[in-house]
């Protein structure tokens, strides 16, 4: 089943038909300008839809870019498993970042809270850019994530620094993006940007995309901490004397595992996921703990160079 | 779930919850609507946008329940919920309580996914609606009922229409607060007639509405039984589409890729403008012209028996033909036309002025290439309609400027096909995007000039010369020594038998220049004529010595790229503004100084220094005689 052979009752193309249109062209308009692009791939199931839609651009060819995972040591392990999985699959180099600092240190979102995100994703993702030289990087935020980023153009300016200024965006007409860039900037490019969170979840449904098992829901050893279902994925995960409690659960969104909150589910099929995700009254953000500060925080977080 | 969202007639609450396959199967069939919300401050736009999102259910608990907490602290509607703050965006605008920029949100009904540009109504901000608005297939425009049609109104319509939008919905809004009356709704119909007949607006459909309340939103308002049209969602629902217009049209797709995975495949990769396409069609590649047929229509799902405008494919042909990105393939019996001089409508969005004459980068379909601009033959005040002379344009202005690119492209008129007739400037040195344009047809005389091939070229003149023809141009501050330091260079090549010719500002500007003076369009001018000069000069074999200020770096590189490869040398006379200022051979600093001198480079017009000058000299340390010297023997080199 795919896509394209879906016929519409209008002659004309149905909305996910248009998005993937949309997604390939601006794909394809970054290759015609980039020197050194790269494909920002976390894993989660936004990634596995923009890889997806890569392999589609430019099919025969395989996607003339590499995937970048900046990774923090914190992934659930099912994580690691399909990064090596997809990136074979689709015939591309995976380059693996992990902050040397942080590394270090021993960083981790037991012992350092914000810190962990500060340094192994936030200064993590600025490194590897810089240590890859890569001028354009794909990434799979979307509008309809997070108010602040339903400004964001497609197409974002960085500064040398790796910073975002939200008053000084360039307009984007028409489908004509003006890909052209100063010394020292880099372009972060967003293909999913008019994709919304059910969008995704058709699509993988439709197109048959492998995404982690994380997200559907099976019983795996959890604890309670501040009202967050947290599941112990290995054993760095300290227990203040907790038994871990098998519970039936399920992941929305996917980040480092002990930051990560699950949901009590029984959907195990890729219908019963949206049928859940439809019917439910939380908004997809809230199973990360980045997000609950004040409302502008992921603006400021982008501003400062997180994605 | 909240009481108003349970009254939404499209949320098929229930078919989710009994048979999620069958609601999977019937939302995969969905079609898609862009739309632009326009209107002024207090319209109620956001407060709209907000109760589209609320109703559609786009809105989760976690989020209602951070939406009554701010409706409390810093929302407008007392303790009721205040919709707009869903959508204002960027923390500084929230306090500010305006939206400054164009912000894109979701929501979906049975029938179609929505995709609604939210841009602001303040003036300064034509730039961001003209931005909404390009993508837009429909627009809705809010008005007051209290305040009728503003001069806001007009503009917004204006702009709209401007952007080739067909589907105008006027929504007035706020008819709660005039009782729902029937004539008062009427009377702003007639008067929004007038003026929409007025800008060549040919249809609209108004509706009367409440986005606070609720009215005529998604269901019939009971408030208004007098109104008989649908409400404004199934109007959104039933809407016709761009694209599935678009593939009525004749074939046509721009070239943004050519896939060569190895040897056996080359594809032409694109998404498809506008028209059809199969396997066995003949094709047309512009501007080459060359014709082919399409062998096949490649796609990861497999190869397609047909494609529709809208789609991303990769079309190979059963020729090998020349066929590069930039190039548009049309449909072999009905080709656009291909030239290299238009006239447009530009809305200008740059901070810094148009400069006629000035190179610009232009970017239609999927090719990029320089193109200068007229004088605007006329501004558009977009409040009166009136057509005003203008030398330039500033940020948010409209005119119509006539636009020569350095090659023929292949284009459509605007409104005919945006795909192929809406392009964008971009700035050559800061990169901004600076103007969005329409073009409205091609100058006949651009396919009436043709090149006389001359028998006797530039190689022939410049051997008989026994030398290389150069440009060699000076360019530095008034004051630096440029004309000083190229006299004696032109002294001594003319000792070494070369043949050379000085131009400077004083046999240029009592002559071919004295109409221009010192404004930065003149200065763009000086620059190009003086260009165009020299280049005719190195045609004849010349080594061509410029003595200019010329302060702009897009100018030199205009001159620069006017020349052949190596043929032109940029000379930077390096003097710090106090050392020039300090000698004032001529007095013209104190002069400046003194504001008897308006915009004197280094004073209160700006010099932007070379980044990569083949030479720079230094007349601190170097005397002219020296930097001379040195010159000569980089050039005889």
């Amino acid at each position: 089943m795919t896509v394209q052979e879906t016929t519409a009752p209008e002659k004309t193309l149905t909305h996910l038909q248009r998005l993937e249109a949309e997604s390939i062209h601006i794909m394809r308009e970054v290759m015609a300008n980039a020197e050194n692009p790269v494909m920002l791939y976390s894993v989660g199931k936004d990634s596995a839809c923009m890889l997806h839609l890569a392999k589609k651009a430019f099919y025969p060819s395989p996607p003339p870019f590499p995937l970048l995972h900046v990774d923090t040591t914190w992934k659930f392990r099912d994580m690691y498993a399909l990064r090596e999985r997809a990136a074979a699959d689709a015939g591309m180099q995976l380059l693996v970042y992990k902050n040397p600092e942080a590394v270090e240190k021993g960083i981790n979102p037991f012992d350092h809270g914000g810190l962990h995100t500060d340094m192994w994703k936030t200064d993590g993702l600025k490194q590897a850019l810089t240590h890859y030289d890569f001028d354009v990087a794909f990434g799979g935020a979307r509008r309809d994530e997070e108010k602040s980023r339903a400004k964001e153009r497609v197409f974002s300016f960085r500064s040398a620094n790796h910073r975002w200024d939200p008053k000084n965006q360039r307009p984007e007409l028409w489908k004509l993006y003006n890909t052209r860039k100063s010394k020292g900037e880099s372009i972060r490019v967003f293909p999913l940007s008019n994709w919304t969170e059910l969008d995704i979840w058709q699509y993988i449904h439709l197109e048959g995309i492998e995404i982690v098992p994380l997200y559907y829901s099976a019983p795996r050893p959890t604890v309670v901490r501040d009202g967050m279902i947290l599941m112990v994925d290995d054993d760095r995960f300290p227990l203040n004397g907790e038994e871990p409690v098998e519970r039936s659960i399920r992941f929305r969104t996917l980040g480092c595992y002990p930051l990560t909150g699950a949901v009590e589910s029984t959907a195990t099929t890729l219908p019963e996921i949206i049928q859940e995700m439809l019917l439910t009254t939380t908004s997809e953000r809230q199973g990360r703990a980045i997000d609950h500060d004040q409302a502008a925080s992921m603006e400021k977080k982008k501003q400062e160079g997180y994605f | 779930m909240c009481a108003a969202a349970k009254d939404a007639v499209y949320v098929t609450e229930d078919l989710i919850a009994s048979d999620i396959d069958a609601y999977l199967e019937k939302h995969q069939h969905k079609t898609m609507l862009r739309f632009i919300t326009c209107g002024s401050v207090d319209d109620g736009k956001s407060t709209l946008i907000g109760r589209l999102l609320y109703d559609s259910k786009m809105i989760f608990e976690d989020q209602l329940a951070s939406l009554e907490n701010d409706s409390k602290t810093s929302g407008t509607q007392g303790q009721n919920i205040d919709f707009a703050l869903l959508v204002d965006g960027l923390a500084a605008e929230r306090e500010q309580g305006i939206t400054i920029d164009v912000a894109y949100r979701f929501f979906s009904t049975d029938k179609r996914k929505f995709i609604v540009a939210d841009t602001p109504g303040h003036e300064q901000y034509t730039r961001n609606m003209v931005t909404g608005a390009s993508t837009a297939d429909l627009a809705v425009i809010l008005i007051d009922a209290r305040q009728g049609v503003l001069t806001q109104t007009r503009r917004h319509s204006y702009l709209v229409n401007l952007l080739g939008i067909k589907n105008v919905v006027l929504a007035v809004n706020k008819m709660d607060l005039v009782e729902y009356s029937q004539e008062r709704f009427y009377e702003i119909v007639k008067e929004y007639s007038h003026f929409a007949e007025q800008i060549g607006m040919t249809s609209f459909l108004p509706i009367p509405i409440s986005g606070l309340a609720g009215d005529n939103i998604v269901t019939q308002s009971e408030n208004m039984p007098w109104y008989q049209g649908p409400p404004l969602l199934s109007h959104l629902e039933d809407a016709p589409l761009n694209v599935a217009q678009m593939q009525d049209a004749p074939f046509r797709m721009a070239v943004q890729w050519v896939n060569r995975p190895n040897l056996d495949f080359r594809g032409f990769s694109g998404q498809i403008g506008s028209g059809s396409i199969k396997p066995g069609d003949g094709i047309r590649v512009l501007p080459s012209g060359k014709t082919s047929r399409v062998k096949s229509i490649v796609t990861y799902d497999g190869e397609l028996d047909s494609a529709v405008a809208g789609q991303s494919v990769t079309l190979t042909f059963t020729d090998e033909i020349d066929c590069s990105r930039g190039d548009v393939i049309v449909q072999a019996d009905a080709p656009c036309e291909v030239a290299d001089q238009f006239e447009a409508t530009l809305v200008w969005m740059g901070e810094a002025e148009m400069l006629p004459g000035r190179p610009y980068l232009l970017k239609i379909g999927t090719q990029t290439m320089t193109a200068t601009v007229t004088e605007p033959k006329y501004e558009v005040n977009v409040n009166t309609l009136e057509h005003l002379a203008s030398s330039t344009l500033s940020l948010n202005a409209i005119g119509v400027v006539n636009i020569s690119t350095d090659r023929a492209i292949p284009f459509e008129a605007y409104d005919k096909n945006p795909d192929l007739g809406g392009f964008i400037l971009i700035d050559r040195i800061s990169n901004a995007t600076v103007a969005a344009g329409m073009v409205h047809f091609a100058l006949r005389r651009s396919q009436n000039i043709h090149w006389q091939a001359l028998d006797v070229d530039r190689e022939a003149h410049a051997s008989a010369k026994n030398q290389t023809a150069k440009v060699v141009w000076f360019t530095g501050l008034s004051g630096s020594g440029k004309s000083t330091i190229a006299n004696i260079v032109e002294k001594k090549l003319h000792a070494m038998g070369k043949h050379t010719f000085l131009l400077d500002g004083d046999n240029v500007r009592h002559g071919l220049n004295r109409d221009l003076g010192f404004t930065d369009a003149d200065r763009v001018e000086n620059i190009r004529r003086v260009g165009e000069v020299a280049r005719l000069m190195t045609d004849a074999g010349l080594i061509v010595l410029t003595a200019f200020i010329s302060p702009f770096q897009s100018e030199r590189r205009m001159v620069r790229d006017m020349m052949e490869d190596g043929e032109f040398i940029e000379v930077f006379v390096d003097t710090p503004l106090e050392v020039a200022e300090a000698r004032d051979v001529k007095g013209l600093y104190k002069k400046a100084r003194a504001g008897d001198l308006k915009n004197f480079t280094g004073i209160d017009s700006p010099y932007e220094p070379p980044e990569a000058a083949e030479l720079i000299v230094n007349t601190v340390d170097l005397t002219a005689e020296e930097a001379a010297e040195r010159i000569v023997e980089a050039l005889t080199r």
